[in-house]
């Protein structure tokens, strides 16, 4: 007899709904007449985020569990609700974003600059399956950081990755660029789903399972220096580093975020870091955590990679969408420090919530700040080449003081939440008391200072540049876009001046750590 | 007898409001700014309103504290927790700090009442009551702060302010300058208080009044004493004291009424506040830090005097004159406890006088379309009666004339240096000589002798609103000296913030010291009457002796720095500069240039072709598989 597996629906709500909605997205698809499709999903998407966000707060008001659900695959616990807070918020605003009509392209089979391009434009085709897309994608960010065994978290992986390959390749402008994009992401997400999948294979072969709490046994009661763990956690681990974009594996960051529509590139320059940074905390502190010894000297040499790549490329791009990116290498550089701070209980917690605290200010920051490059056009699209956006401060100066207020949030200057963020991870990894972490915290101030002069340079052209006759005109936003660039910029002052609620919130979340 | 205790503050009543006093005006500062021409018509008067609001603000919390014991009124009020544990924003109510916010915020609502006036004609009125409301913000914050930080933002704000105001006429490139180099100087001396702080956190871990002060014993004497000295930098910077007193002559371009609140009556006292805070603390009786605060105090005082007896610019015989009192003020804090009470009396009472004589001085020039020449005044008494009045008895008031504030308070500082260091102490007393000469000189060239104007000037006394802050700060320039001093009442109220000696000292008029200073201001005044009273003034400046020229070009102070800074610096920026063309980018530029060149050279591995993507991502795990390898076999 085959006993049925217990699932407890009421912890798996919130990706049931948004798995479900996503579905019913693509009955719409199937069934809804052309003209009603945008005005089903817009409100259909919106609100599941909004019934799931609710649910996340219930089940942090009922009592965290304390036990991993369904089957001991998927871990609800504190640092999952908070994260899974944290992306439904972002992801609700960059719906907000996509919601804005003029970013999608009207006919994604056409050959870019074709007739049939034009008649579809002059038609006002839309492929509005960009909803229930992003829809599928949210699920699988939802469910890669709270997966407790390998394989489902490579079933998440996909099921995040895929409509992401897909929407990188539907920008409405610059269509060769996107599509480029959209290629470049799938080839590059496919090798390295490749070597997460062997890893965890290997990892099989030592453990004899794929649970992450088995794998955590099956390391205490072995030495740690076996053949098929090495090279099985090394595996592994290029395949969650490539996701949140580290050194040597950050190459596709800047080309995709470049080229796929700017909604999308905030949807995945905050959802999907924030995801995979779960997924990268729960399996090195929750599989691995007994082997830290091992691959915490490799992780030191990733991480200050990772931040001397980021910060020092940034300063010779021209793009402000690739200068972006970028900047969120030289972050991802930033919070892996966070992640080596591991010590004993209560540094675990400190670490932990350090790292909840950064990735909710460095989400919002950056989903504010490309939605105020949505703003800048040109004729031919986003006015993306940084001469362009020279003396914008003189001719609307709102809008320039809103973009130099996230940078110097980004820069992590005092009274923006930025600076909350990095002081509460470079803290935590003080508080280790080791050298050669404090060395790492070191480097990464002085990487920040040089992060600092990028994004100051951005300032410094915005508003001590004269602005060019034939500038770029900043459009009128939507409510829409005004919502989240309102939105993100009060989150930003409200986190730099009043971090405490916010910082207690990830306090409580992180007590608990992940359930084992 | 030791300070008290810092309490934090159980809430209620004005105590708990006392933020109030901070943010009135930064209100004030925010609107006028912020609201730009459309509060042209009413803005001079919401300045004035919220400056008075801040001031009774500071009454009903004064009032709240001397109805409490004396062992509780050390008050800390938490407003704000910016880093938890390392930089909090609090205010400390304690006998100093609300002494401090009574004076600024009375004088300072006196002054704001009289720029209506001196500034009516003005077209950038509104923006100079909106600085001035900004100063009155950060410097109440200054004195308020209960830890080092808030202290140096209020610190970094009132700088600010004096620099935007020295500036404020900044078409004239003389004031222009004058707030750069007010600029630049102070940043010696905030360089010193930032180190000071950055050395206090590394020792104590903290920055917060109430976990420093009691444990400032605890760290070496090595320590204390370089703390001590690095806030003297500070200290001198913002109150003009050796060396770094350059800055204070040359403020004398921003407006008169910005002479009397910043460069008189309050900001310049700042390094005192600084000092008698941080006494008990870092410079105790009897330290290294406190006898070079002494020396500083002397040296200041007397150069600030022989300053004042050469210069023909009225306001720059004040501002030397200015120097030399602060140095009183520093001699005496420098002391220790039993010179604290008499270095606040004084600063309290100079606030009152020397803003008296600023004021008086700015009605004279009001009346005599800006001139600023004593050389071109004479006999002005009759014409402008009351501001002769009024600056006669600020004029009484600062030499020391018996019975009147100046005396209680400088002959208290004169009797307890004496007990401290006989040497200082008499130096003091001939720096009480030399002002009675230059006070006089002042006196006698502007108000009495035959006129010596132009023809187109036509001299008027000013309105009532420029004449009554006048008057109400000459009955305090009358009263206050004596109500502070007599039966030691400053110093029994300042004893819980400050601490004081165990023995009371008795006040006793006409002792040695205080009858040799009697006898020296009186000559000094009679040599004054003699030289400029008797004989005729020439309109011109005459070339004066080696010493007076000496005195007039501020004991080549100027010429000194330039000599000694200024020009090696312009060779130093020469020679980089030499270095960068030459050396192609040069020491300065080596380290952007090479970021910005590995940035140019690492962006060519960016080729943009997946399949080199795809090769690094292979080598990358190549790498990391064998790192892992050998680190895990190790």
């Amino acid at each position: 007899m085959i006993t049925a597996p217990t699932i407890e629906y009421f912890a798996l709500a919130p990706l049931l709904i948004i798995f479900g909605a996503a579905i019913i997205g693509v009955l719409v698809e199937a069934f809804a007449p052309r003209y009603l499709r945008r005005a089903v999903h817009v409100p259909l998407t919106l609100l599941s985020l909004v019934g799931a966000f609710a649910l996340v707060i219930l089940q942090t008001i009922r009592g965290v569990p304390t036990t991993p659900a369904a089957m001991g695959s998927v871990a609800v616990d504190g640092p999952t609700l908070f994260i899974w807070g944290t992306i439904l918020v972002l992801s609700f605003v960059s719906i907000l974003l996509i919601n804005d009509e003029e970013q999608f392209v009207p006919s994604a089979a056409s050959v870019p600059g074709s007739a049939e391009e034009e008649k579809a434009i002059t038609e006002g085709a839309a492929h509005t399956e960009v909803y229930p897309l992003a829809l599928f994608a949210i699920g699988g960010m939802l469910l890669f950081p709270a997966s407790n065994d390998l394989l489902i978290m490579f079933v998440a992986l996909e099921v995040m990755s895929l409509p992401l390959y897909l929407l990188c390749g539907l920008a409405r402008r610059r269509r060769l660029l996107s599509q480029e994009a959209s290629v470049k992401y799938f080839l590059l997400g496919a090798f390295s789903s490749a070597f997460f999948l062997y890893g965890t294979a290997l990892l099989y072969g030592f453990a004899g399972t794929v649970d992450l709490v088995g794998i955590s046994r099956a390391l205490a009661a072995a030495g740690g220096t076996e053949t098929l763990l090495l090279v099985g956690t090394a595996m592994l681990g290029v395949g969650l580093l490539f996701k949140i974009g580290a050194a040597p594996f950050q190459a596709w960051k800047p080309d995709v975020y470049q080229g796929a529509p700017t909604p999308i590139t905030a949807l995945m320059a905050s959802g999907t870091l924030v995801a995979a940074f779960g997924a990268v905390l729960r399996v090195f502190w929750v599989a691995l955590g007994n082997d830290s010894w091992n691959w915490q000297p490799i992780m030191w040499g990733v991480a200050a990679l990772t931040m001397v790549v980021g910060s020092i490329l940034a300063i010779t791009q021209t793009d402000i969408k690739r200068m972006l990116a970028y900047s969120s290498i030289a972050h991802a550089g930033f919070l892996l420090v966070g992640v080596m701070a591991v010590g004993e209980k209560g540094q675990n917690a400190l670490a932990l919530s350090g790292l909840l605290f950064y990735l909710v200010t460095y989400g919002i920051t950056t989903v504010g700040a490309f939605a105020v490059v949505t703003l800048v056009r040109d004729p031919g699209g986003e006015a993306w080449h940084l001469s362009r956006w020279a003396g914008l401060g003189k001719r609307s100066p709102k809008l320039a003081g809103l973009f130099a207020f996230f940078l110097l949030a980004f820069a992590g200057i005092p009274l923006t939440s930025g600076f909350f963020g990095k002081y509460a991870v470079f803290r935590s990894a003080v508080a280790v008391g080791q050298g050669w972490l404090t060395g790492l915290v070191v480097l990464a101030v002085v990487a920040s200072a040089a992060a600092a002069f990028f994004y100051v340079r951005v300032i410094v052209l915005m508003f001590f540049s004269d602005p060019s006759a034939d500038g770029p005109t900043v459009v009128t936003p939507s409510w829409a876009t005004s919502t989240v660039v309102g939105f993100s910029a009060f989150a930003t002052v409200a986190l730099g001046v009043f971090p405490q609620p916010v910082l207690d919130l990830a306090e409580k979340a992180a007590k608990s750590l992940f359930v084992q | 007898m030791e300070p008290a205790e810092i309490l934090s503050h159980a809430g209620g009543g004005a105590i708990s409001l006392a933020w109030l006093m901070i943010v009135l005006p930064l209100a004030g500062a925010a609107i006028l700014l912020i609201g730009g021409r459309a509060t042209n018509k009413w803005g001079h008067l919401l300045g004035v309103l919220m400056s008075v609001g801040a001031f009774v603000v500071a009454a009903l919390v004064f009032l709240q504290l001397i109805g409490l014991d004396p062992a509780q009124r050390r008050q800390s009020v938490n407003l704000y927790e910016f880093i938890p544990g390392v930089a909090n924003i609090g205010l400390l109510i304690d006998p100093l700090s609300i002494s401090f916010c009574l004076l600024i915020t009375f004088v300072g609502s006196l002054i704001h009442i009289y720029s209506i006036g001196y500034m009516s004609h003005d077209p950038d009125r509104r923006r100079f009551f909106a600085y001035l409301n900004l100063f009155v913000a950060a410097m109440l914050l200054l004195v308020l702060a209960d830890n080092y930080v808030a202290l140096f933002i209020g610190w970094e704000g009132v700088g600010l302010a004096s620099y935007l105001l020295i500036g404020f006429w900044q078409y004239k490139p003389s004031a222009a300058v004058a707030a750069k180099k007010a600029f630049v100087v102070n940043r010696v001396g905030d360089f010193g208080l930032l180190v000071a702080m950055f050395l206090i956190f590394a020792q104590f871990g903290t920055l917060s009044y109430a976990e420093v002060f009691p444990n400032a014993a605890q760290a070496s004497q090595g320590v204390q004493t370089a703390i001590g000295l690095l806030l003297l930098l500070g200290a001198c910077g913002k109150s003009a004291q050796l060396p770094l007193q350059s800055w204070l002559l040359d403020a004398m371009e921003g407006p008169t009424p910005v002479s009397a609140l910043i460069h008189a009556a309050t900001m310049v006292t700042a390094g005192v506040y600084l000092v008698v805070r941080s006494g008990a603390a870092f410079f105790p009786e009897g330290s290294t830090a406190g006898l070079v605060v002494t020396i500083v105090g002397v040296a200041t005082l007397l150069a600030g005097a022989i300053i004042g007896t050469a210069k023909d610019d009225i306001k720059k015989g004040l501002a030397g004159s200015t120097m030399s009192q602060i140095g009183y003020m520093m001699l005496a804090a420098g002391i220790g406890p039993a010179g604290y009470a008499f270095a606040i009396a004084h600063l309290i009472t100079h606030g009152f006088f020397k803003a008296d004589l600023f004021l008086g001085a700015g009605s004279v020039m009001h009346a005599m379309n800006d001139e600023v020449d004593m050389r071109r005044y004479g006999g002005l008494r009759k014409l402008l009666p009351i501001t002769f009045v009024t600056f006669f008895i600020g004029y009484l008031a600062i030499i020391g004339f018996p019975l009147l504030s100046g005396y209680f308070t400088k002959d208290g500082i004169i009797e307890s240096v004496m007990h401290h260091n006989a040497i200082l102490g008499w130096l003091a007393v001939l720096g009480a000589g030399i002002t009675g000469f230059y006070m006089t000189r002042m006196v006698v060239m502007t108000f009495f002798g035959p006129k010596r104007w132009d023809e187109k000037a036509h001299p008027h006394e000013s309105p009532a609103v420029m004449t009554w802050p006048l008057i109400i700060l000459s009955v305090f320039s009358v009263g206050l000296g004596a109500y502070l001093v007599l039966s030691n009442r400053l110093m029994v109220f300042l004893s819980p913030a400050v601490g004081r000696p165990a023995d009371l000292p008795g006040f006793h008029a006409f002792t040695v010291p205080g009858l040799v200073t009697l006898a020296l201001v009186a000559v000094g005044a009679g040599i004054a009457i003699a030289k400029y009273g008797r004989s005729e003034v020439p309109v011109v400046q005459p070339r004066g002796s080696f010493l007076t020229v000496f005195a007039r070009r501020d004991l080549y102070g100027d010429a000194l720095n330039e000599a000694l800074f200024m020009r090696p610096g312009q060779w130093l920026t020469r020679l980089a500069v030499f270095f960068d063309n030459r050396g192609i980018d040069g020491v300065v530029n080596g380290l952007a240039a090479g970021v910005g060149g590995s940035s140019g050279r690492l962006r060519k591995i960016q080729t943009g072709y997946v399949r080199s993507y795809a090769l690094s991502i292979f080598v990358g795990a190549a790498v990391l598989a064998g790192a892992w390898f050998v680190v895990g076999t190790l």
